[in-house]
């Protein structure tokens, strides 16, 4: 059974994950961990282009606001001149493909250069789209965007509310991360690391690297679009703000910070990006600055965990685990 | 990895080449740069006036392109000149510029003179950079990814700072005297029909000398790099940095001297744009992607790439917001979108 092969402390954790609406309040339930939730699948989608491609994408912020501006813009939404108002089942899949197009394209355009370049290009493509989003009235509403976007009621239930929010958030993290996890050992992310590793090694095998890195691309799009339209659900509004170049850092401050060697670090940057964020007037009230300074802890936070653990916050775990181990080994092995 | 490299040759041999070699396209050149030159000197005809508006509008919007991609260029040259010797893609630069700006403000408005601003920002700007090198960027030489992250780190550490420094309105440092005031340019704005009587265009004296103090500091780095031995140097490192350093280059001087001379450019930018413009938190990431894609357009670590990018750049910003304003950006964009699809390296980039 693959279920056997899931060690124990993932089973605890997940049990804590579905049983913490029994103490935890609505604010934590629908801000706190809906927002990290929806925050670590952007960050997941940047994980699996970075970790296993090796393409570091600044894209996925504008690709999560272009599934969150399509559900806005073909569903229903306050701005009634715009919005056409289509029922769910037509809105979401169409959503889900025109940001897929979306991220193939500019995928396209990114994968023409590699390296370092790739992060200069999808900087320059997010900056594009979220100029264009704050110019175009007669598409994206310009600079008030949409507001009033609210999910669907399907079963009756309106997903709004935080209990079903957070189950909502929880199960779609829950599908994204399994299927980074599945999709990392499939041939198609065995052969993705192998052109991250060695390109020239990999077309020479056969296989066509560029398809594979844009293929990479439209699969990244999934998670950011499951993330983008859920945030647009949460906000019950979209702007240009939403997508704007600061938006686009955020997400890989998320990805960096908890490690994107492994798909649970956006999840844990995302948590810890959310708490200071929300508790950012109580932190920086206690070292005696104002509220506004939020950016700047972010800022050191960042710099500190890139100059000093480039891995991010799991790279500091396995080290400690390591260390920790090497000093069993010590004592263990030191003994008669 | 194998490199085809083109050795120099004179100019006049690959003109007639290409002539030779694309005949239609040359056609094509010409007929535009004709059509673009009656454009400029001619007195338009009415017709033409009638479906594009006066001639005065495109003068000044295809001058303030110009003059845009003047700053643009002072900008992006030293974003360009450190990504092709120290292959660091400084995403840190648009603070330094913005940093200059308010710099500038400072020693302006402090001494009441504009001109002085220059050389006091160029050298303490210029020394934030040589710090940034010396301390941060050159401890992870190679680590390209990790030194880009961290230069977004700083880039965020920095902006905030400086809204905590000088808050969130907007400053712009007023041109001296003797540069207030339009010039007249020997440019047809209008002719009179009934008295024949010429106006020439009449345009902001200070843009104008901005530009020939761009294209001055264009030229002067064109000859240090091309022609002393420190731009040898460079241009050895841009190649290839590794064989450089075997040849007995003290290769970190270079390297801190580039650093500090790009950082010194765009805080002098900074003061450019603060009197074109002015200054608020939010133009450090206008100017850095607005060098990013300058040198994405004009090619990597080319000096005469990133004139032709920004001047690129520039003009069909200002072209796109008079004649298209709800598709300027796209315009931009599209620029782009075309190089990278047809000619990834950049018009005048070397392919690496």
């Amino acid at each position: 059974m693959w279920t056997e092969r899931i060690p124990a402390p993932w089973w605890v954790f997940g049990l804590i994950l579905l049983l913490l609406p029994i103490v935890a309040s609505d604010f934590w339930l629908f801000q706190i961990m809906g927002w990290t939730f929806i925050l670590g699948m952007i960050g997941l989608s940047l994980m699996f282009l970075a970790g296993y491609g090796g393409m570091v994408s600044l894209l996925q912020m504008s690709i999560a606001g272009m599934a969150g501006y399509m559900v806005a813009i073909l569903g229903p939404s306050g701005a009634a001149n715009v919005s056409l108002g289509l029922s769910w089942w037509i809105v979401l899949p169409a959503a889900f493909l025109i940001a897929a197009l979306f991220a193939t394209i500019s995928g396209a355009l990114a994968v023409r250069t590699d390296g370092i370049y790739t992060i200069m290009i999808t900087l320059a493509i997010a900056a594009a789209f979220f100029y264009f989003t704050r110019q175009n009235y007669s598409v994206f509403n310009g600079y008030s965007g949409f507001n009033l976007v609210l999910p669907p009621q399907v079963f009756g239930v309106n997903w709004r509310d935080p209990l079903p929010f957070y189950y909502l958030t929880l199960a779609c993290a829950a599908l994204c991360y399994g299927a980074v996890v599945y999709l990392a050992r499939a041939p198609f992310g065995l052969a993705l690391q192998g052109v991250r590793d060695n390109p020239r090694r990999m077309a020479a095998l056969g296989f066509n690297v560029t398809a594979h890195r844009v293929a990479a691309y439209a699969l990244a799009s999934v998670f950011a679009s499951t993330g983008g339209i859920l945030l647009v659900w949460q906000n019950a509004q979209i702007a240009p703000g939403t997508i704007g170049i600061s938006s686009a850092i955020d997400v890989l401050v998320v990805a960096v910070v908890g490690g994107m060697r492994r798909p649970l670090g956006p999840f844990i940057g995302a948590f810890i990006y959310v708490l200071l964020q929300v508790f950012s007037t109580d932190i920086l009230g206690f070292f005696g600055f104002s509220a506004d300074r939020f950016k700047l802890i972010i800022g050191i936070g960042f710099l500190a965990i890139v100059l000093f653990s480039p891995d991010g916050v799991l790279g500091l775990w396995d080290r400690w685990r390591a260390g920790v181990a090497a000093r069993k080994a010590a004592t263990t092995g030191g003994g008669p | 990895m194998a490199k085809v490299r083109h050795g120099k040759l004179p100019g006049r041999y690959e003109m007639n080449n290409f002539i030779k070699r694309y005949p239609l396209w040359s056609v094509i050149f010409l007929l535009l740069a004709i059509a673009f030159l009656y454009l400029v000197l001619a007195p338009w005809p009415p017709e033409l006036v009638a479906s594009w508006g006066r001639k005065q509008i495109f003068l000044n919007a295809l001058l303030g392109g110009i003059t845009l991609g003047a700053l643009y260029f002072l900008v992006a040259a030293g974003f360009t000149l450190i990504f092709g010797l120290m292959r660091i893609v400084n995403l840190a630069h648009g603070s330094l510029f913005l940093i200059g700006g308010y710099l500038g403000y400072e020693v302006a408005t402090a001494s009441g003179s504009w001109l002085l601003a220059f050389p006091i920002v160029f050298i303490v700007v210029g020394l934030i950079g040589l710090l940034m090198q010396f301390f941060i960027f050159s401890k992870m030489e190679g680590e390209e990814l990790r030194q880009t992250l961290v230069s977004i780190g700083l880039s965020i550490v920095l902006a905030d700072l400086m809204l905590w420094w000088w808050g969130g309105q907007s400053y712009s440092i007023l041109a001296p005297q003797f540069l207030q005031g339009p010039m007249e340019l020997p440019l047809v704005s209008n002719v009179n029909d009934s008295t024949g009587a010429v106006t020439w265009l009449r345009y902001p004296s200070v843009r104008v000398w901005i530009l020939v103090a761009a294209i001055v500091i264009g030229i002067a780095m064109w000859l240090v790099l091309n022609r002393t031995a420190l731009g040898m140097m460079i241009r050895a490192g841009v190649d290839d940095r590794e064989m450089l350093a075997a040849s007995g280059v003290r290769i970190h001087l270079v390297f801190l001297a580039v650093f500090g001379f790009g950082a010194g450019l765009a805080g002098m930018a900074g003061i450019i744009g603060a009197t074109f413009q002015s200054l608020s938190p939010g133009e450090d990431t206008r100017f850095l992607l607005a060098s990013l894609v300058v040198v994405i357009v004009g090619g990597m670590g080319s000096i005469v790439g990133a004139a032709l990018g920004a001047l690129i750049i520039g003009v069909a910003e200002q072209m796109g917001f008079v004649y298209a304003p709800t598709y300027s950006i796209v315009l931009t964009f599209l620029i782009m979108a075309a190089v990278l699809a047809f000619r990834p390296q950049g018009l005048l980039g070397t392919g690496r």
